[in-house]
């Protein structure tokens, strides 16, 4: 779960943000503390306090003195925001990278990703039926 | 607050030397990793500060008194060395009797919950103890002594990976319960990577590196791809390790990459793998092979 290659504060934030864009962790609901993140993913309670500040400056997390630490209000789509502005190079950059190394034009990429998207969509309503 | 100071130490022993001008400092409820290979000075550098050896020359100043046979500082520093002697008809229990008079913050009620999770058996001579057990005499004192200065020195040795799990999970529960400053000295470093705040890696009687762990991570990265890709973007840059099968080339670099770094290596087709802490260290002390370097070496 841990990259170890990358800064280890910066992927518990990640790792809160998560459950904020995610819906699993509610806004205006409160938010793990910091021994709770420290003894949850094993690491030094100092490393995950920079975490959690880093949150705050971020507005994502609001203290709330003496009760803990809340997500704030409008933190989830504050996030979404931010994720989608880095979609284009998180995510289309490499893909368009190998698809060019395999000769896929971006129309053909195009098609792919309507086409997996549909398959996918289908096969979301079948299991639904056989749910029911 | 500081609690360790040390100014150019230096330990000689005939004609080599253990130490070779050391300063550092330990701040105050902070897990220090104190990482390097065999024969390093690991070990010579703990003994130091817990005066149980005299430098050569330099300083050494403990809650800012010099540590020797000095009972007001040495009772708040608890030492676990690799290969603790005791008295050889001694048992585990006599072992945590003479800890708890020694040590003011003692806590029976941890020791005994480690004793029951390491299944030490407290009536058998230490003597006729595994390896592994006289680790564990070693760490419950190190943990229940809660002295504000801790020193474990590789105390792993012969512990199976659950009971390395369970030092590592007790360790960090009752720092945050009861902060005191931790140095922990391991090969191990990918166990403890993330325990530490701080790392501190000694090479050949030197301090190498001094850094907050987050900061090391990150500091360098692997570039593969293309020989000669490679080898464009590498130019300048620290190389600290390079591999090649065929037309592939795996470079390891020291430095931070940027976003530019990085949109040039997305547009080369080279991939950026990460390097971890204990890659990077053994990198950094790897000196049979020295590092090939582009540009000036530091």
């Amino acid at each position: 779960m841990i990259d170890e290659g990358r800064a280890l504060f910066v992927q518990i934030a990640e790792s809160v943000e998560d459950s904020i864009v995610n819906g699993s962790l509610a806004e205006d609901s409160r938010a793990p503390s910091t021994n709770e993140l420290a003894a949850f993913y094993r690491i030094n309670p100092a490393t995950a306090a920079k975490g959690v500040n880093m949150l705050v400056d971020k507005g994502v997390l609001v203290k709330r003195r003496g009760i803990g630490m809340f997500v704030a209000v409008g933190a989830r789509e504050q996030l979404r925001a931010e994720r989608r502005a880095a979609f284009a190079a998180r995510f289309i950059q490499p893909l368009l990278a190998e698809a060019r190394t395999l000769g896929l034009s971006p129309d053909d990429l195009a098609a792919l990703v309507r086409e997996q998207a549909s398959t996918q969509n289908s096969a979301t309503r079948n299991s639904e039926g056989d749910a029911r | 607050m500081t609690v360790v100071e040390v100014t150019d130490l230096v330990k000689r022993y005939k004609d080599t030397a253990a130490l070779d001008g050391v300063s550092l400092s330990l701040q105050e409820n902070v897990i220090y990793g104190l990482l390097g290979r065999n024969g390093a000075g690991k070990t010579t550098l703990m003994s130091m500060l817990t005066a149980q050896n005299f430098p050569t020359s330099g300083g050494v100043r403990v809650f800012g008194e010099n540590p020797y046979e000095n009972a007001r500082v040495l009772g708040r520093i608890c030492f676990v060395r690799e290969s603790q002697r005791y008295p050889d008809d001694a048992r585990p229990s006599h072992a945590f009797r003479m800890a708890s008079m020694f040590f003011p913050n003692w806590s029976q009620e941890l020791a005994d919950r480690l004793v029951a999770d390491f299944r030490l058996p407290m009536k058998t001579r230490i003597k006729k103890l595994s390896r592994g057990q006289l680790s564990a005499v070693g760490v419950i004192i190190g943990l229940a002594s809660r002295a504000e200065l801790t020193f474990f020195d590789e105390p792993y040795l012969g512990l199976d990976a659950v009971a390395r799990q369970i030092f590592y999970d007790r360790l960090l529960a009752d720092y945050t319960e009861h902060p005191r400053t931790v140095v922990l000295s391991s090969h191990l470093i990918d166990e403890v990577a993330d325990l530490i705040e701080r790392v501190i890696v000694i090479d050949r009687g030197r301090i190498l590196l001094d850094d907050e762990t987050d900061a090391v991570r990150g500091r360098a990265a692997t570039i593969v791809g293309d020989v000669d890709a490679v080898a464009a973007f590498t130019a300048g840059r620290e190389v600290i390790h390079r591999e090649s099968l065929g037309r592939v080339t795996s470079a390891t670099v020291l430095g931070e990459l940027d976003a530019a770094d990085r949109a040039h290596l997305a547009a080369s087709g080279l991939e950026v793998g990460s390097v971890s802490l204990q890659q990077l260290i053994v990198r950094l002390t790897q000196h049979e092979f020295e590092p090939v370097t582009e540009g000036a070496r530091r």
